[in-house]
């Protein structure tokens, strides 16, 4: 069984989603995890599916692209069995005057002290910038990576919190 | 609906509770609306200090708030780091809002501070120094406050829940020096604004 990795960019319209799913359906490529969002007006979709192989899959969203509107990439992936956890969840917010730098100055803080992003996402609004960052950190280091990161926050001129991210089990 | 006692139910579990009794934001006089500002303004991130509610100028500067949140559409409250004085004063009013359970009417707590704060919900908020964006924020929704009104400076305890707790919750962390964007539930609960008032 191939795993696939799928990107879909491109101009925000009705029916992308549509349109892309059921190109891979008609495949039988399986959609697995994926996130879709829209993105200053261009339209991301990021998809792993299970199923045919790779050039199939490119030559069936081909013609989604003709128009030169979508940008389509498939590439085949090694399957790693799932997800591991292995640390703290905690939640990382950012936000100041945008300038540039900010997400990779933060991140390289997280990654030094062993810290893997899990999810991130920014937003740009008018001069304002926010970056919210779910991030796995090895036990105990919580306190030592938030006094690095207000460090290196004052010296973006920036704000930064780190929150325990508490699943609420039912 | 202004000064309206709580709710029976939360005054009688609520041990310790001193209402608004008849204060009135009249009392204040008449504010003036002043411009609110947007993050990244600095004042925002800046814990607020401890007024003295009887000082002339808290009470100016609560009227104030309430003579700006009242023009603001769709506004139920406003903190003074929102019009750019990093003070803990706030004005909240929920009155006829959809979602409001238990309502106080409009009111100004100064120095104000969470007692208790317990069944957590998450819920959308937005915020009028934040304008573009909204987030996902899980908020007590039964609060115990307590704080001082302007002028008088009697302490009051306020027991209420639902959506006046979740505003209560919100202006506290202005005067704080805290956005809702410090306590959003991740990665995926930030969102561009879709609605404006």
């Amino acid at each position: 069984m191939n795993e696939l990795a799928i990107t879909v960019i491109g101009r925000d319209r009705p029916g992308i989603v549509a349109d892309v799913a059921e190109v891979l359906a008609r495949l039988g490529a399986n959609l697995t995890d994926s996130t879709m969002t829209r993105l200053r007006g261009h339209f991301a979709m990021t998809l792993i599916c299970v199923g045919p192989a790779a050039a199939e899959v490119e030559t069936a969203l081909a013609p989604l692209a003709a128009d030169g509107q979508l940008l389509a990439t498939v590439r085949a992936v090694t399957p790693d069995g799932g997800t591991t956890t292995t640390g703290e969840p905690y939640v990382m917010a950012v936000h100041g005057a945008d300038r540039m730098g900010i997400v990779a100055a933060m991140t390289r803080v997280v990654a030094d002290a062993g810290g893997n992003v899990t999810d991130l996402s920014t937003r740009l609004a008018g001069a304002f910038y926010v970056v919210v960052a779910e991030v796995e950190l090895p036990t105990g280091t919580a306190d030592t990576l938030a006094g690095r990161l207000t460090e290196a926050a004052a010296g973006l001129g920036v704000e930064v919190t780190l929150r325990p991210a508490v699943p609420d089990l039912l | 609906m202004s000064g309206a006692p709580d709710g029976p139910h939360l005054e009688a579990c609520s041990e310790g509770y001193v209402g608004l009794g008849d204060w009135v934001p009249g009392a204040l006089g008449d504010g003036r609306v002043v411009p609110v500002v947007a993050a990244p303004d600095p004042v925002l991130s800046r814990p607020g200090s401890e007024v003295d509610p009887t000082a002339e100028e808290t009470v100016r500067l609560a009227a104030d708030l309430v003579a700006t949140m009242r023009v603001s559409p769709g506004c139920v409250g406003l903190a003074a780091p929102q019009v750019g004085v990093s003070a803990q004063v706030f004005a909240v009013d929920v009155t006829g809002h959809p979602k409001t359970v238990t309502g106080h009417g409009a009111f100004v707590l100064c120095n104000a501070r969470v007692i208790e704060a317990t069944r957590w919900k998450a819920g959308r908020e937005g915020c009028m120094s934040v304008p573009d964006l909204t987030g996902d924020v899980k908020r007590a929704s039964r609060l115990v406050v307590e704080g001082a009104l302007p002028g008088s400076g009697e302490t009051v305890r306020l027991v209420t829940d639902g959506f006046e707790a979740r505003a209560l919750q919100h202006e506290i962390d202005h005067c704080s020096g805290l956005l809702f964007l410090d306590r959003v539930a991740g990665a995926h609960a930030i969102y561009q604004r879709k609605v404006y008032l």
